[in-house]
């Protein structure tokens, strides 16, 4: 079907206002990052670079994102290993409640995070365990694991079976086939699935909010509380900006992949 | 070659067990699943559980404890109660019109990306639409709180008319930004249904006559409607189990707000009672959607 002349340029139009509204918002934020005054005015009144010097030096928000780093490679760790092992099993092996495995560990992602959060805190709080950041670790390994699943087993239903039966006869034993056919086979369906993983974990702030406990803040965490304290709100700006940014680096690398295709994964 | 030592004395001890495993496919598959369905069976289906259970037991109204006893008080509470109706119904008002937003925004750039747009910038507009979604939820949020607030962008554009803008306290607000949030999770299902309409079809559809709006309404649409519905999942749950940009944007209560408060504060057999609400929404609504075709477009 070739769309009439007016229905291109309708659709142009509308893809435009779309675009705009996805990135508008954002633009302005990154300009308030620049503001001068710690009123947020519009237009600001005049432009610095001194938030920017205050962010980097301010203690909190250094401690929390190494909290946010350490909270995500855990985390990350964590699904990675659990997500391959489930993973593994549902694509190479067939058994009862095979569907239900699937099912299950998309719970996390698909029920509402408030109930993730209350149900870890209360348990967490019933056997004792101290909160930190052992407890936003596992708070985000039960939604990380998914999307490592996801990745590796749609990676192993495309790889041939037929490699790892060729290993098989050619005597390798069941390790020696992981590491050297299944492993290699899998490397870029783990790392986009790490990659998510860890950028999930980076962004979480209601399971974080309920498995935190009093003394440990991570980057959303301190957003979150920051907002509320108008002294803040220009180093919150910057730090917003520099999450920004930083989210480019996921996108390209994902695109560096496999291309923009595989990135919908997502 | 020293795959062919594997299993003989001289090999480590892990290699011995290796080559001993391989045949024991039973095993294997135990040893594979074991840890994976302990973690998500205890550490989450096992909190979850005990924490919905909590839906059937009360609280003592004197001293404010859990009193782990069959009772059905909360449920009671949560039906009789008008403001929990009231913000039952609000959430679900919020819920459609967020989705409806974002299939009448999130339609023509998908359509355009699909059957429009050359590959080159097919690719530059996918990865427009996914680059957001990397970026932080909060920060998100955040950005329209600043434009919405009291001498923000918002009001200085309508200050030229006499109006002034919606403040932190307008219901409206959290529509916008619920839609603003969701948008991209809409529009890549919408892309990838379109996509995968062949050209053929829409070829004897004008080869018999059919003019580009009858194609549209007759051929695109019932084919794109599965991804719609796709799209509409993430659009729907996500807006049922947000309590953040309400209390960022515009000080309303959710569904999610009333969970969260009677978690840290009021009584826990209420917030559990209160969960089974978006619960049962959403099994009834992928239900709905499973039928629609929605599971196979995901």
């Amino acid at each position: 079907m070739t769309e009439s002349r007016w229905v291109r340029i309708g659709l142009r139009v509308m893809t435009f206002v779309a675009l705009a509204f996805i990135y508008l918002p954002l633009l302005i934020l990154a300009i308030y990052a620049f503001n001068d005054s710690r009123s947020q005015v519009w237009p600001p009144p005049g432009f610095s670079l001194r938030w920017f010097g205050e962010a980097m030096s301010n203690g909190r928000v250094v401690d929390a994102f190494i909290t946010s780093v350490l909270a995500g490679l855990g985390a990350t760790l964590l699904a990675l290993v659990l997500g391959t092992l489930a993973a593994l099993g549902v694509a190479r092996h067939r058994f009862f409640g095979r569907e239900a495995v699937s099912f299950m560990l998309v719970l996390p992602i698909a029920l509402p995070g408030v109930l993730t959060g209350i149900a870890l805190a209360a348990t967490f709080k019933t056997l004792g365990v101290d909160f930190g950041l052992p407890t936003i670790i596992v708070g985000h390994a039960t939604f990380c694991v998914v999307i490592a699943y996801n990745n590796v087993v749609a990676r192993l239903r495309r790889l041939p079976r037929s490699t790892e039966e060729a290993s098989a006869d050619l005597g390798a034993d069941t390790w020696q086939t992981f590491r050297r056919v299944l492993l290699p086979g899998m490397r870029t369906a783990l790392l986009s699935g790490g990659l998510l993983a860890f950028a999930l974990s980076f962004d979480e702030v209601i399971v974080t909010n309920f498995t935190a406990g009093p003394g440990t803040e991570t980057i959303p965490l301190w957003i979150f509380s920051a907002i509320q304290r108008p002294r803040e709100v220009p180093v919150v700006n910057v730090v917003a900006l520099a999450l920004i940014i930083l989210s480019v680096v996921p996108v390209y690398v994902a695109e560096k992949l496999s291309g923009a295709e595989s990135a919908v994964v997502r | 070659m020293s795959s062919a030592r594997a299993g003989t004395s001289r090999a480590p001890l892990t290699r011995r067990f290796a080559a001993w495993l391989h045949p024991r496919r039973r095993l294997q598959l135990t040893l594979l699943l074991t840890s994976p369905l302990l973690w998500i069976g205890l550490a989450y289906l096992g909190s979850l559980g005990i924490l919905l259970l909590n839906a059937f037991w009360h609280t003592d109204a004197f001293s404010g404890k859990v009193i782990p006893e069959f009772s059905l008080d909360a449920f009671g509470e949560v039906v009789t109660n008008p403001v929990y109706r009231t913000i039952a119904l609000r959430t679900l008002g919020m819920a459609v019109a967020v989705t409806v937003t974002d299939v009448l925004l999130g339609f023509p750039i998908a359509y355009y990306m699909a059957r429009v747009a050359s590959r080159r910038t097919r690719r530059i507009l996918l990865i427009a639409v996914l680059l957001p979604l990397w970026a932080s939820y909060l920060v998100k949020i955040y950005s329209w709180r600043v434009i919405f607030q009291g001498n923000g962008l918002l009001d200085w554009l309508l200050e030229p008319f006499g109006i002034s803008g919606p403040g932190l306290n307008e219901i409206t607000n959290s529509w916008v930004v619920l839609s603003y949030l969701w948008l991209p999770y809409m529009i890549l299902p919408i892309f990838a249904g379109l996509e995968r309409i062949p050209e053929s079809l829409l070829e004897a559809s004008s080869d018999l006559g059919g003019r580009a709006g009858g194609t549209f309404r007759r051929i695109v649409l019932p084919l794109a409607l599965p991804a719609i519905a796709a799209g509409s999942i993430f659009t729907f749950s996500l807006t049922l189990g947000d309590y953040i940009t309400p209390t960022m944007v515009s000080g309303t209560k959710f569904i999610g707000n009333v969970i969260y408060d009677n978690s840290s504060l009021g009584s826990l057999p209420l917030a559990a009672a209160y969960s089974f609400v978006p619960i049962v929404i959403m099994v009834v609504y992928l239900f709905i959607a499973r039928r629609m075709g929605a599971f196979e477009s995901l």
